[in-house]
């Protein structure tokens, strides 16, 4: 690709192989959304080209930046960040409807989302400052806690368990990979194990107690709450292994699969497109998170490190809920399929990772230390 | 940490653990990517046949087509019961979304009114599912593609072209064919909830005759298979299987003959029973006033239930079978028969001296007649000659002498009910009072009075067996069947209790004034008059107010020469056999002989009503519709309007 001389120099060291896959995906997203609309370009499918190629050339500019200015603008994109989410806590309350929006006028934007990769740049700068003796004391967790309360505290308050449960899956991970003993994780993982009844019993709402519930039978209750997961699974199931032909799905062109844009699309897609389109799809994100992971491993300064694989892991706990959620792995939690499912703030928010992640894949490629 | 050797951690190892632990979570995300591809397939592949048929059952819904009802037609092949294309608009509660919107929606398309508005909204307060609540029916064209085009934002809406029953003679069939109506929850249950039943616009049998021949009449309900989306509109039809409509039902009846009937009874509440001598085929069993079923297909309303409720001459009631009267003298011809029977001379005479001393009771006769035979004493209607000879005969000849004639049977008829009488006998007495017979109890019983307890068409099968001397079966469903066997007794009995009937209208009889204008044409007959409550003092029936006037009755039959057809006439609280019962008899048996002459005469009394039978009937719903309206009013008025 260098030796090409007739392409600029900027577009040449882009990586191609990844941008390839998010294209791929992003055209998936296109067309599943064409379809769900019976054959229609409105009212999701335009719209979502025109975002994903918008958002896209966003990730391209912030690829051009450096890595250590994510650094340095870590904690204040998290001062602004909590700013926008208690503007959202107050706006949402004088609206007195949705709380966790902010209508900008031309685009309504989840603060929530953008919380994600904040977070993890402002771990990862943390843990990048804590000297190696220190990795395996007591100073090395509680300033995370502090880190994390009051967005925690602020997006619980939308309420959003969510994105909340989200980002704390995300920091623990990112904390595994930090360095911290693993008797921590070991012990948590069990202690949380043996506190899931008591969370079940006084954490969470009814609501949310009957969606465990549903989740574990979801043929109990085939018409009301369960009826989200028991169509999502008559659409994979009837779609075999060559899917019923593009344009053809009836699950989803009849509305019997609700959502099918949103939270659903992979249950569209799969009717359509069989077990083939399905694992296609899901072989491009696995494919997306290794070029992740890769990057992670090959960066040389350690903020950079933990950031990749902090951004990585955020792209992949998205994937990986979806897609558990809509086959009936997971309990049905609202979260989308990134790049595929319409919709703008998760897009943004992939899209910023993506962005920063190709930042440090740069860096890592002109590193003259290698 | 406080532990004992633990590792010196530098920053090389720290990218050694990076790497490690990084690798460990590749590999898991890794694992969570084959596990969702294991999982996608074994929901794709393993049970992807169990998930093609839940999703075929989605997309995929049987809708039934209501068959057409098989009409049903008079002897001569003429409707009494046909179906009219008929456009309708139903609502299926379980996919209405937004009740009130749509609601709004409707009124204006169909320009409902307030009333129907309400009716709908509470009928679907208590719909079940998919039971459809019906909106409007017999809407006009333009309506009806005005809602199909707006379908799409109208979910939960039902348009429907569909059959609707129609009696083209309304009010005149009524009570013989009933009506037809939307299946309630209990018939629903009866049928182990059929889906058909269910389906829009299906209407099964509610009374008459529509009643009893229902699974003959209902036919087959065809089916299509149409795919729908989750709102259940209707994407395509994907395949179709046709109705097969209800068999036709012949009648005995003669369509032409049962209106004249109806019309001819005109503001008088009676009824009219015509027997073919030959077959036993019940020609006419008209009853009067009815109800109009055309407006019961439609669902009636409230208030016209009301109305036909609480008019106390009960056009609700079917009185040629439910109607129960004491025959009075019409039963005089039964009792000759037992007479002969017992053995007595027709020609042994009996004084009449104005009534008959049965030992310190006096019964009375309608008149001093003097010397009686059975020939006269039938002419005259004599009591005291029936009073005497019944003695003689006693009740058990008498008894079984009216079994045979049809009294106190229940004819083996495809009727919703018969009321069925008494014909009283001593060990009826006993089982039923407790008591034993006595002679005044025969006395009564051989004039018609007493127990004696009969409807129409008793009498119309007692004198169509006198007049046939066949042991005729009456017959309401066209068919072939065996002739009907004589009946055991000699042919000179028959001849003699004829020829007293003959008396009656052509000679010195009770209804002389009733005789045939037909040259040829005989009618013999005998009249009767019921007591309705008993005589006190000189009052006997024939003033007073209308629910306390006796009822008048007339049997007859004609020719006489060749009998053909017999009849039974009950007007209620018609004061008189001769004076209300017997001129409907005479034009009945007219129109069987010179439809013209019989349509004339009808054509004269209408004028005189005011109107044809469906104007009159109008006219009495409106100006009770007013009535009421006045005493809402008032009663509003009255309150000021607040305490209700």
């Amino acid at each position: 690709m260098r030796g090409a001389s007739f392409v600029p120099a900027p577009v040449a060291t882009l990586p191609w192989g990844m941008l390839w896959i998010v294209f791929a995906l992003g055209v998936s997203g296109v067309l599943a959304l064409y379809s769900a609309a019976g054959g229609s370009f409105t009212p999701w499918a335009a719209f979502h080209a025109v975002r994903f190629t918008a958002f896209l050339c966003m990730a391209i500019v912030i690829s051009r930046f450096k890595p250590e200015t994510f650094h340095d603008l870590a904690f204040i994109a998290y001062a602004g960040g909590i700013l926008l989410l208690i503007l959202t806590l107050l706006l949402g309350a004088i609206g007195g409807g949705a709380r966790s929006w902010l209508e900008l006028g031309f685009v309504r934007l989840q603060p929530s989302e953008l919380m994600k990769p904040i977070i993890v740049f402002v771990v990862a700068r943390f843990y990048a400052r804590v000297p190696p003796r220190e990795i395996r004391r007591w100073s090395a967790i509680w300033p995370i806690a502090v880190f994390l309360g009051p967005p925690l505290l602020l997006i619980l308050l939308q309420p959003d368990l969510g994105t909340a449960m989200l980002i704390i899956l995300n920091t623990i991970a990112l904390m595994f990979l930090a360095g911290l003993p693993l008797r921590l994780f070991i012990g948590g993982g069990l202690a949380v194990g043996a506190a899931l009844p008591m969370i079940y019993n006084f954490l969470l709402l009814p609501h949310q107690q009957k969606r465990v519930l549903i989740f574990l039978n979801p043929e109990a209750d085939p018409l009301g709450a369960g009826y989200h997961l028991t169509q999502s699974k008559i659409a994979i199931g009837s779609g075999g292994l060559f899917g019923k032909g593009y344009l053809n799905g009836t699950q989803s062109h009849l509305e019997y699969l609700p959502e099918q844009h949103t939270d659903f699309v992979f249950s569209a897609i799969a009717e359509e497109w069989g077990l083939i389109g399905g694992c296609v799809l899901i072989a491009l994100f696995f494919l997306l998170v290794r070029w992740g992971m890769n990057v992670a491993i090959e960066s040389k300064g350690r903020f950079e490190r933990l950031s990749a694989a902090g951004l990585t892991l955020t792209i992949f706990f998205y994937l990986a809920i979806n897609l558990m959620m809509v086959m009936g792995l997971a309990p049905v939690v609202g979260i989308p399929l990134p790049l595929v499912s319409y919709g703008g703030s998760a897009m943004l928010t992939v899209m910023i990772c993506l962005g920063v992640l190709m930042a440090i894949d740069r860096g890592n490629k002109r590193d003259t230390r290698r | 940490m406080r532990r004992r050797n633990a590792p010196i951690i530098t920053e090389n190892s720290q990218v050694y653990t990076f790497t490690r632990r990084a690798m460990v979570l590749g590999a898991g995300q890794g694992l969570l990517a084959a596990a969702l591809a294991g999982r996608m397939a074994y929901i794709a592949i393993a049970e992807n046949e169990r998930y093609n048929l839940l999703s075929d059952e989605n997309r995929i819904q049987m809708r039934l087509m209501p068959p057409r009802r098989g009409w049903i037609v008079d002897r001569h092949g003429q409707p009494i019961a046909i179906n009219r294309s008929d456009f309708r608009v139903d609502l299926i509660p379980d996919r209405l979304h937004d009740p009130d919107k749509i609601l709004g929606e409707l009124a204006r398309l169909l320009e409902l009114s307030p009333d129907e508005l309400d009716r709908i909204r509470a009928e679907l307060k208590h719909a079940a599912g998919y039971q459809p609540v019906p909106v409007a029916e017999n809407v006009p064209f333009e309506k009806y593609a005005a809602v199909t085009v707006r379908l799409p934002e109208l979910p939960g809406v039902a348009p429907l072209r569909s059959f609707s029953r129609f009696y083209p003679d309304g009010a005149a069939v009524a009570h013989l064919v009933g009506y037809v109506g939307t299946p309630n929850r209990k018939e629903y249950e009866a049928e182990n909830k059929s889906p058909l039943l269910i389906a829009p616009g299906f209407k099964i049998g509610k009374e008459g005759l529509e009643k009893t021949m229902e699974q003959r009449l209902r036919g087959k309900p065809g089916a299509q298979r149409i795919e729908v989306t989750a709102r259940g509109q209707l994407v395509r039809e994907l395949s179709t299987l046709s109705d097969v409509s209800g068999q036709p039902l012949p009648l005995t009846i003669d369509g032409g003959l049962q209106t004249f009937a109806a019309r001819r009874l005109g503001e008088e509440s009676g009824s009219v029973v015509v027997i073919d001598c030959l077959t036993g085929d019940i020609l006419c069993l008209a009853s009067m006033p009815a109800y109009d079923p055309n407006s019961f297909t439609d669902g009636i309303s409230q208030n016209e239930w009301k109305m036909l409720a609480q008019d106390e001459r009960h056009p609700l009631i079917n009185k040629a079978l439910n109607g129960l009267y004491p025959p009075g003298s019409t039963f005089k011809p039964m009792v000759a028969m037992a007479l002969l029977q017992a053995g007595i001379d027709p020609t042994a005479r009996v004084n009449c001296p104005g009534g008959f001393q049965l030992g310190s009771r006096f019964f009375r006769c309608l008149g001093r007649h003097g010397s009686m035979t059975m020939h006269t004493a039938l002419a005259k209607s004599c009591n005291t000659y029936f009073y005497s000879m019944g003695r003689r005969a006693g009740i058990d000849v008498i008894s079984a002498m009216g079994r045979q004639l049809g009294f106190g049977q229940k004819f083996d008829l495809p009727v919703v009910s018969q009321n069925y009488g008494t014909m009283p006998s001593a060990e009826w007495k006993q089982r039923k009072y407790k008591d034993d017979w006595s002679q005044s109890d025969t006395l009564n019983t051989s004039i018609g009075q007493g127990y004696v307890i009969v409807n129409p068409l008793q009498l119309a099968v007692m004198v169509s067996r006198v007049a046939s001397g066949l042991d005729l079966q009456p017959q309401l469903l066209r068919a072939n069947r065996p002739p009907p066997k004589p009946l055991p007794f000699a042919k000179e009995h028959f001849e003699t209790v004829r020829s007293g009937m003959w008396e009656v209208v052509n000679g010195a009889g009770t209804a002389g004034r009733s005789r045939l204008e037909l040259p040829g044409v005989e009618m013999g007959g005998k009249t009767g008059t019921a007591q309705v409550r008993r005589i006190v003092g000189s009052q006997r029936g024939q003033s007073g107010e209308w629910k306390y006037r006796d009822h008048g009755l007339f049997v007859c039959f004609a020719p006489t020469a060749s009998p053909r057809y017999a009849a039974s006439v009950v007007i209620e609280h018609g004061m008189g056999g001769a004076r209300a019962a017997a001129p409907v008899a005479k034009d009945v048996l007219t129109y069987l002989f010179d439809k013209e002459r019989a349509m004339a005469s009808l054509t004269r009394f209408e004028e005189q009503w005011g109107g044809t039978m469906a104007q009159r009937m109008e006219a009495r719903t409106n100006r009770w519709l007013a009535e009421k309206a006045a005493e809402k009013a008032a009663l509003e008025g009255g309150t000021g309007g607040g305490a209700r």
